[in-house]
């Protein structure tokens, strides 16, 4: 059995599963005065100061959250809340949607930013968006279907030249933990790296414009309420300062691997979605023209191999994806694989994706 | 066998994928969504399509342990089932959409699909018997009626064709009761044992067909007139009518007998409906097209004595048919009432099915 699916969720890190045993074992509430309310205070706090040690920011801006999606609407409301907001065509739902939801909320408006066939952010079409109406935007640190990395760092000088008053958002439920981000706020889920599901951080700076989704205690920021996940919050710090420890040789080990099946789809008359661009290491996002998204998905499935199409999945119908389709590869938009790889991948991985790949696509090609 | 279990979220359904997994194929779960805008939950006895069907379904194939897919065939459905069932409407005659779906959905494009990726049969849940006999030339497979008469699918199944016999499993063939089949399914842990049977057209969730009709045709109200052509109402779409309708005619005008009137005759040129006494809809000879033979070893060129059926779970009556072409001629030994024209015409030799043609016009009694 191969596990390629590291984009959708992770196993659990070794370091992240013992950190999250040991605190769960601790008693109390972190918002607790008492002698185990602090203990798990402290915790908490010691997790906090990991994870903006690592994403290099101060402690005061980490915001624990449920996961990415928490995350991302936490600061997609807020932005909205004070004005026109711009996202991407490639988006996920998190984002996407929470702006559609937020901007009509509050009676602003939602810009969406195309993207150029390599699956990137058009830049001027983003500049031609910018205007004093602009609050903020939130585009993706990678995209989660192809990899493919997005500029924030240009996006982030266009907003400087053109709306300095706007701030910028982004999503790096994919990207955290591979690629040095600079953006004011940003979205992280644990369980993409390795912690367990229902972990999350949002990055605001102090002065970011957020609004409470839910009303509570306010146990974070006043914005975000619900009993505080020390063990989550420790088992996600000790996930991410890991990865970002090993990330060098583990990108290194992984672009080879990831590269190994772009090829194999280019022998198989496939292509790697924005292959001239920069990507994420462990994304494997390759398109079999012709081919049937459900033959492949059960081929692939039936050879033992666990991989996702690129198509979203709607209450189990799979329906094209809307990054491929902004990518302008309608045609192809349901006939693509996502491989994505991780700490626990082997060459032995690989071996069999290639060899399942090789018959799976001819015969997904077969079915009309 | 590699054997694709079509599942519906119903208990036949999951208890005939269960009879294939113990009969040692290798099974693999598949849900049809036929539907562009699924409904989230099920809505009464209608319909196998809305999500929650689905999720029944993926539960069987979890207490079952076969892998569990969705498949989207909405296209296909949509192309086939549903436009001809609009089609036919507009053309002025009764279509069967259970029929059009098995033809054109159920043994074509997911049997297909099924053996392009590598299967060799598709197992449904239908009631009806299929019989390998053995032969001098190899094997023959034959389709009878179910043991269980009640239930009997075998007049739906007819159209699937003699080339698809071989690649099809009806595991409920033999099974007496439903009472059985439920029993079965609970004995299993089956979480869909209690699960209410579908009936009615699965597309048309309030089972409205005519309301159906008129939002996709569009309205065109017409005459309703008696046999000597005296208006006696007036229809909201001639398509909207079948032949032997006695409900939901509005009639203002009584008939000079006070007899009830029934449709007699649909006219989409002159968008009329005609209604009339019943002995009008008196039906002796049938001409069928689209035939489909489904047994080699018999040959219908000649007159064959038979048993005709013209309806779902309808009685069956004695007969001849003869096969031209691909027209069958059926020629009745008492009469039956009103046939649409549209509807299926299967031909049985005891339990065993024939073939099968689509009624294109009938003919009473005195002609």
């Amino acid at each position: 059995m191969t596990y390629a699916d590291f984009a959708a969720t992770s196993p659990l890190t070794e370091v992240a599963k013992q950190a999250w045993l040991t605190a769960q074992d601790h008693i109390g509430n972190a918002s607790a005065t008492h002698t185990y309310g602090r203990a798990a205070r402290s915790l908490l706090e010691d997790a906090r100061e990991t994870i903006a040690s690592v994403m290099k920011v101060e402690p005061a801006e980490v915001i624990f959250t449920s996961g990415g999606t928490e995350a991302d609407n936490l600061a997609v409301a807020g932005i909205a809340s004070r004005g026109t907001i711009i996202t991407s065509a490639i988006e996920h739902p998190a984002v996407r949607d929470a702006a559609e939801l937020h901007a009509h909320r509050y009676g602003h408006q939602h810009r969406v930013v195309p993207v150029t066939s390599d699956g990137v952010i058009d830049l001027d079409a983003f500049r031609d968006l910018l205007d004093a109406q602009v609050a903020g935007v939130s585009i993706m640190a990678a995209n989660n279907e192809t990899g493919v990395i997005q500029p924030v760092d240009q996006i982030a000088d266009l907003i400087q030249a053109q709306a300095p008053r706007a701030v910028l958002h982004t999503d790096a439920v994919q990207a955290a933990g591979w690629i040095d981000i600079d953006a004011e706020a940003v979205s992280i889920s644990g369980h993409k790296l390795g912690a367990p599901v229902g972990t999350g951080v949002l990055i605001a700076p102090r002065d970011f414009p957020l609004v409470a989704l839910e009303a509570g205690g306010g146990q974070e920021r006043k914005v975000r309420s619900g009993t505080l996940n020390v063990a989550g919050a420790v088992a996600l710090a000790a996930a991410l300062a890991d990865r970002v420890a090993n990330r060098e040789a583990l990108a290194t080990q992984l672009r080879e691997y990831r590269d190994r099946i772009g090829q194999c789809a280019a022998n198989l008359d496939g292509y790697v979605t924005g292959i001239n661009k920069d990507r994420l290491p462990h994304i494997a996002h390759v398109v079999f023209p012709g081919a049937d998204p459900e033959a492949l998905l059960l081929g692939m499935d039936m050879a033992q191999i666990a991989c996702s199409t690129g198509s979203a999945c709607s209450a189990g119908v799979h329906r094209p994806s809307h990054v491929l389709e902004a990518m302008g590869l309608a045609d192809d938009a349901s006939s693509a694989l996502r491989f994505s790889l991780g700490f626990s991948t082997t060459t032995n991985d690989i071996d069999a994706i290639e060899s399942a790949l090789g018959r799976v696509v001819s015969m997904a090609r077969g079915v009309r | 066998m590699r054997v694709l279990a079509a599942m519906s979220g119903g208990v036949d359904s999951a208890v005939a994928a269960a009879r294939a997994v113990d009969a040692g194929h290798d099974v693999v779960g598949v849900h049809m969504a036929l539907s562009k805008s699924r409904a989230e939950h099920r809505n009464g006895n209608r319909g196998c399509c809305s999500v929650e069907d689905g999720y029944d379904a993926r539960r069987a194939a979890d207490k079952l342990g076969i892998p569990f897919y969705i498949w989207d065939l909405s296209d296909d459905f949509e192309d086939t089932v549903i436009s001809d069932f609009l089609s036919e409407y507009a053309a002025g005659r009764t279509p069967n959409p259970c029929v059009r779906c098995n033809e054109h959905v159920k043994f074509a494009a997911l049997l297909e699909r099924g053996m392009a990726m590598g299967f060799d049969a598709v197992c449904t849940g239908h009631y009806a018997d299929l019989r390998d006999i053995e032969t001098p030339d190899g094997i023959r497979h034959e389709l009878h009626r179910a043991a269980n008469m009640a239930k009997d699918q075998s007049y739906v199944l007819a159209v699937m064709g003699k080339q698809v016999l071989g690649n099809v499993l009806f595991p409920l063939g033999d099974v007496p009761t439903k009472d059985k089949v439920r029993a079965e399914c609970a004995a299993r842990g089956l979480n869909v044992s209690l699960k209410p049977d579908s009936y009615d057209i699965c597309f048309i969730a309030d089972g409205d067909t005519r309301g159906f009709l008129e939002n996709k045709l569009g309205a065109n109200p017409g005459p309703i007139v008696d046999q000597d052509g005296h208006q006696v109402g007036e229809h909201v779409g001639a398509f909207a009518y079948t032949v032997g309708q006695r409900r939901g005619l509005g009639l203002g005008v009584p008939a000079a007998d006070g007899k009830p009137r029934f449709v007699t005759r649909v006219d989409i040129p002159s968008n009329t409906v005609v209604v009339g006494p019943p002995e009008l809809l008196d039906v002796r000879r049938i001409i069928g097209n689209k035939t489909v033979w489904l047994a080699p070893d018999i040959d219908p060129s000649s007159w064959l004595d038979v048993g005709i059926q013209v309806r779902a779970h309808g009685r069956e009556i004695p007969g001849r048919v003869k096969v031209e072409g691909d027209q069958m001629i059926a020629e009745l030994d008492e009469s039956l009432r009103a046939l649409a024209a549209g509807q299926s015409l299967v031909v049985y030799l005891g339990t065993r099915v024939l073939g099968q043609a689509t009624v294109e016009s009938t003919e009473g009694p005195s002609c």
